[in-house]
């Protein structure tokens, strides 16, 4: 069930990636509405992280393009803002929490020119909503994993970009820090924003997003989250791993989605 | 006055590789920056034999072009035929520093190159060589002109390219989304350091580059958490090494780029045993082993 938009804020046309001329995705083909977070969902090496890299362009595509705000990307990368995963940096870097945030403005000013006040007051005022002013001159490595997540979504909303693409932002955080992160991205997207994350907890998958990707190396589903996440698309993307499937099963009656065949 | 050309001279190629070792060590590539120092020389030697003449200028062209052709293979063995990438470094530099060796050997009454020069160079003959103009006044050494303009150009290079250099050095994947390009800064850091080593080792020697490309940026990194700190740091380490190596090698009549990597050293151990933060001897946080 793939569900395509009118006027999109990414579209994805016939996507394959490769590593080491191994295919890890497959021909996808799909679209994303504007204003709304979209949770890309599958299991474990089903290219999830491959994906969001491929649509920003980190990765070279061996067939397919990606348009962003109906644009090739390199047009509009000022409007791009992008969280990677936290195990994906050394946080024994020898920078404080506010240098970090304060990267979030290196992309619009361009070569040779410092960042200004008024970039730094908008770090302190992205670390603000996070809520770690507190910690702004605290050497990154003394940081918990939850609050190093804090501190790249900081710099993501430092940037203020229209659409944010998230690598597993809740992956090893605090109940507090998960709780934080939604809210804000809630608040993101009430204020227009796309924001677009990798996901692997189905359990919360259904309450957190309101457009889903199902992926598994091929895109299996792509629409509104109350239609995507049926037990047989989710069986189509998690193949045969049963315990899986029951405790999924399970979670979609207790949430009082009908486990419908579509 | 030689004491200070020497002094000069170390300190000038301490601050230009302890600033761009800074971005080594931190980049996990100080072995690169060994790799680069190495594999310059067959550069050196084709610039020669092609202008016939010792001028700073086609030697520091050729070496820069090596030393980026260097990282593109280091790069490319180690991407595309899968080979591990330390691997990939050692074959890489002893590979293009033998053809360098061949060339020397076969060239030897052509080139005014000598292999111990190459690797540890004479400090204690940079003052000899001075330049002196039509008019029969001395300006200092020659070597001291060109590393002085080597050293300018690198402080420039990091003061410009400041935020860039931070933010591909720390996040690459996140420079690249916003637009910034990782290889522009990658590949112009490795020119930064081909340049360097090259306007240093006449003088001081492939082994005291690399001393001084690792040794003053680690001890650096062992003393403060802030990446500008450390880079200032780093260059005090630098000097400091200098000076205090060329006395030491004063006092026991021997080897001055050997006494100055050896201070390098012994700075090092210090900051392992004595940083307030990282040290071993006073330490605010448990000391835990790196896990990878």
């Amino acid at each position: 069930m793939i569900i395509q938009v009118e006027n999109p804020v990414v579209e994805v046309h016939d996507l394959t990636v490769s590593y080491d001329r191994k295919p890890v995705l497959w021909g996808i083909d799909l679209t994303l509405p504007a204003g709304s977070l979209v949770g890309v969902i599958g299991p474990n090496g089903a290219g999830k992280s491959t994906l969001i890299k491929a649509m920003m362009d980190l990765l070279p595509a061996g067939s397919g393009y990606v348009r962003i705000f109906d644009k090739p990307i390199a047009e509009v990368r000022n409007r791009i803002s992008y969280v990677p995963q936290r195990e994906s940096v050394d946080w024994d870097f020898p920078a404080s929490v506010f240098d970090v945030v304060l990267m979030g403005s290196y992309g619009k000013l361009g070569l040779f020119k410092r960042p200004r006040q008024a970039d730094k007051d908008a770090a302190m005022e992205a670390l603000q909503k996070v809520g770690m002013q507190g910690f702004a001159n605290r050497q990154i490595s003394q940081l918990s994993g939850g609050q190093q997540q804090r501190v790249f979504l900081a710099r993501a909303l430092a940037q203020n970009a229209d659409i944010y693409f998230m690598d597993e932002p809740f992956a090893g955080v605090d109940i507090a820090t998960e709780t934080a992160i939604i809210e804000l991205l809630r608040t993101m997207r009430e204020q227009g924003k796309t924001v677009i994350v990798v996901h692997h907890d189905l359990q919360s998958a259904t309450e957190y997003f309101d457009w889903v990707v199902l992926l598994n190396m091929r895109l299996v589903a792509s629409g509104p989250a109350e239609q995507v996440l049926t037990q047989h698309l989710l069986e189509q993307t998690y193949g045969g791993k049963l315990t899986v499937l029951t405790k999924v099963g399970e979670l979609l009656r207790k949430q009082e989605f009908p486990a419908r065949e579509s | 006055m030689n004491a200070f050309w020497i002094i000069l001279t170390g300190s000038l190629v301490a601050t230009c590789c302890s600033l761009l070792g800074c971005y080594l060590i931190l980049r996990r590539m100080a072995m690169v920056g060994d790799a680069i120092s190495h594999a310059v020389l067959p550069g050196i030697v084709i610039a020669f034999l092609l202008t016939g003449s010792r001028d700073s200028v086609p030697m520091l062209i050729g070496a820069g072009l090596l030393g980026v052709l260097t990282t593109f293979l280091i790069e490319f063995f180690h991407r595309y035929a899968r080979v591990q990438a330390d691997a990939s470094i050692g074959v890489t530099f002893t590979w293009l520093f033998a053809i360098g060796i061949i060339l020397i050997s076969v060239y030897a009454g052509q080139v005014d190159l000598d292999q111990d020069c190459v690797l540890y160079g004479e400090i204690a003959y940079v003052p000899l060589d001075l330049w002196i103009t039509e008019e029969g006044l001395s300006l200092g050494p020659r070597t001291v002109w060109t590393l002085a303009v080597v050293t300018l150009l690198i402080i420039l290079y990091i003061v410009l390219g400041y935020k860039e250099l931070f933010l591909t050095t720390f996040d690459p994947a996140y420079a690249a989304a916003i637009g910034i390009s990782t290889s522009v800064w990658y590949y112009s850091l490795m020119t930064a350091v081909s340049i360097t080593t090259v306007a240093s080792f006449e003088s001081v020697g492939a082994i005291l580059v690399v001393a001084f490309l690792v040794a003053p940026a680690a001890t650096a990194y062992l003393l403060t958490d802030n990446f500008k700190t450390m880079l200032l740091l780093s260059v005090l380490a630098g000097i400091l090494a200098s000076v205090a190596g060329y006395y030491l090698a004063v006092w026991i009549d021997g080897s001055i780029a050997g006494a100055i990597a050896t201070v390098t050293g012994i700075e090092f151990m210090l900051a392992f045993l004595f940083s307030p933060s990282r040290g071993i001897l006073i330490r605010k946080k448990q000391l835990q082993p790196v896990q990878h």
